[in-house]
């Protein structure tokens, strides 16, 4: 098991290099700079920032600093935020973002796979088509489409709750971002219990259990372990929708979350903090997935010693 | 094959999620001829307008809008009656006779139809001055530039649909030929194509195809040529499954045998045989690339004006949400209506295609 652990670990490494390679050369590639503004800045001026910044080595030396600063944690100074790091910035970022999202994937998961169970042991009933339609409903129905519909209805209608900014991560500023957001995995992940819930009710074992009469809660119980399995095997996905969902989410509700701050950086060609970000989230995500697999392999003796 | 259509075509409703698809793509391709009114063309009287059946402008629009043409007429416009479909105005200048030419503006500006003098005063000075409303109606109401939003939505339309299937094809080439070479291939080959694979499905693509759109000059190619390199993986993942499955089967063997070429046998045996699991993934695949436009036509990275897209289009109404509702709620339509379309269609050719899946 650890060997199994060690080994993916190991396997994200030549993952995450791609990722900064890919980006730094992407972006370097890109017309235009951070410091390109309407007016343009007298060219001595622009040399000193080049300097200051190091943008006036040839690409292969700030690739290789990058790199240098990058294994020692250093993500380098923010370009359009002056006097503020990367590190700052996510600092600030960071607990907005991973508040939202964590509460986002429990709510997605605890109401999703509630919702797939339910309609699963309903099976063609009109709770299991309620739920299939609101399922389907939450994934054609865009998170931007969502979030303005929920501010008008729950935020200037009824008054219940405000419309958007952060106020400290207040519990009343949380349900609409975190609503939003985990709607569309809410539906996904119902999906995919429900699926899954009905291949293994018919599944031979758990005839069997029935068939030797083991009360239908302690059957619904073993189902529901073997059907969590490709549940637990779309967390990677579930969660990069979450952090893409984030991006709009914290735009629309005007949280200052890493998702717009990479939206900001991008427009702003701050190169360190897009890279920042970009390095951010694919560390997040592959480690999701390691996380994923290793949950699975727990669920799955086949699985752990298949490899 | 037929059996496949036979299914299909018992699911009613995937028939009629395919009935809806299509006439929302007829509606796109011909829908705006006919609305009368260019998607471009802007109605600066007609801000705002919401949606109904009535015929603008209305008699409280009118005496508005003629202050308006007034002013670039360079004459006033005084005593406006409006009677039932007629309204009748003096037009006036104190200086000198009115320039009669410039009753040409009343008919331009597609408010009023061709003006008739009645009377001519003060030796032409002052003209009473007879014509018919104009007769525009907006189903759908009309933008914050007085843009009809009916004709819009459908134009708009034209271009999501487009990249959903066009970034769909594009991926779809990309996925088979890579699926089927790695499937094919096997050994090494398939474990490091398969691995590059697994390394790129590791990557929050989102966040590329933002970088990309960002930092390159953006335009519909770029943007088709993004979504699709990015959506190719599962289509990638789920040829080579198939090819894996096919290699050994005694058809291909023969194929090999006989001392057909290794492009050949993927060409002439192994594709054709993924094509039923690849139509579905396909079909399922457009909602996604759809979805994945809209969302960065939202964030402004999409389609850039005066073109336009459907979530171009939700990301004005959002803005004007308050305002006018019914900016976000027709464009959403469209695009929620076609996306449960394309779902429930690909649905249904999976049950169609593997009933086993959906009677379990």
């Amino acid at each position: 098991m650890i060997g199994f652990v060690l080994r993916r670990l190991a396997q994200a490494i030549p993952t995450l290099f791609l990722v900064v390679t890919g980006s730094f050369f992407l972006i370097r590639l890109a017309p235009g700079g951070p410091f390109d503004l309407e007016r343009p800045l007298p060219p001595a001026a622009m040399q000193n920032l080049a300097r200051v910044y190091g943008l006036d080595q040839p690409l292969i030396v700030q690739y290789s600093r990058y790199l240098a600063a990058l294994i020692q944690g250093d993500l380098g100074p923010s370009f359009s935020f002056r006097d503020l790091t990367v590190a700052d910035l996510f600092a600030r970022g960071l607990p907005v973002s991973m508040t939202l999202g964590g509460l986002a994937l429990l709510l997605s998961l605890s109401v999703g796979i509630g919702l797939g169970a339910w309609a699963a042991f309903r099976r063609g009933g009109w709770i299991d088509r309620a739920i299939g339609l609101l399922a389907g409903l939450t994934l054609a129905i865009p998170t931007f489409v969502v979030a303005p519909l929920l501010q008008i209805v729950f935020g200037l209608s009824l008054r219940w709750l405000p419309v958007g900014s952060w106020e400290g991560g207040a519990p009343s500023h949380l349900v609409l971002p975190v609503l939003t957001l985990a709607l569309p995995q809410i539906g996904a992940i119902a999906r995919l219990t429900r699926t899954s819930l009905n291949e293994t009710l018919n599944a031979q074992p758990v005839r069997t259990m029935r068939a030797m009469g083991l009360p239908p809660r302690r059957v619904a119980r073993h189902a529901l372990r073997g059907a969590l399995l490709p549940v637990v095997a779309i967390l990677g996905p579930v969660a990069a929708g979450l952090l893409t969902g984030s991006v709009v989410v914290e735009t629309i509700f005007g949280l200052p979350g890493i998702g717009r701050a990479f939206v900001d950086g991008a427009l702003n060609r701050d190169y360190t903090l897009v890279m920042g970000t970009v390095i951010l989230v694919a560390l997040f995500v592959t480690l999701l997935n390691i996380v994923a697999d290793i949950a699975c392999a727990l669920l799955d003796p086949r699985l752990r010693h298949g490899r | 094959m037929s059996r496949v259509w036979t299914r299909f075509a018992w699911n009613r409703g995937a028939v009629a999620a395919s009935l809806i698809l299509v006439s929302m793509m007829l509606a796109c391709l011909v829908g705006p001829f006919l609305t009368g009114h260019e998607p471009g063309r802007i109605y600066p009287d007609l801000v705002r307008i919401a949606p109904g059946l009535a015929a603008h402008p209305e008699p409280g629009e009118v005496v508005p809008a003629l202050a308006r043409l007034a002013f670039r007429m360079r004459v006033s416009v005084s005593d406006v009656t409006v009677s039932g479909d007629r309204v009748r105005m003096v037009v006036s200048d104190p200086a000198r006779p009115v320039d009669e030419r410039v009753l040409a503006y009343l008919p331009r500006s597609d408010l009023f139809g061709a003006p008739r003098i009645v009377e001519r005063l003060d030796e032409g000075r002052r003209l009473v001055v007879e014509a018919p409303l104009g007769r525009l109606r907006f189903l759908m109401g009309t933008d914050m530039l007085g843009r009809d939003l009916l004709t819009r939505s459908l134009v708009a339309g034209r271009v999501s649909l487009l990249i959903g299937g066009v970034a769909t094809a594009v991926a779809l080439l990309i996925g088979i030929a890579y699926g089927a070479a790695a499937g094919y291939l096997g050994g090494v080959a398939d474990a490091v194509m398969m691995r590059i694979v697994d390394i790129l499905y590791a990557l929050p693509f989102v966040f590329f195809v933002i970088m990309l759109l960002v930092f390159f000059p953006s335009g519909l190619g770029l943007i088709l040529v993004a979504i699709g390199a990015v959506e190719w993986l599962d289509m990638a993942r789920l040829v080579r499954a198939q090819t894996l499955s096919l290699r050994a089967r005694d058809f291909v063997r023969a194929a090999e045998a006989l001392g057909l070429s290794t492009p050949a046998i993927l060409w002439r045996h192994i594709v054709p045989n993924t094509l039923g699991p690849v139509t579905v993934a396909a079909t399922l695949l457009v909602p996604k690339v759809i979805l994945l436009e809209s969302f960065l036509s939202f964030l402004g990275l999409g389609v850039q004006e005066p073109a336009t897209s459907w979530g171009a289009l939700i990301a004005d109404g959002a803005r004007t949400l308050e305002s006018a509702p019914w900016m976000l709620a027709g464009p959403a339509a469209f695009l929620v209506l076609t996306l449960i379309a394309l779902n429930t269609i690909g649905d249904g050719l999976a049950d169609a295609l593997d009933p086993r899946l959906s009677e379990t």
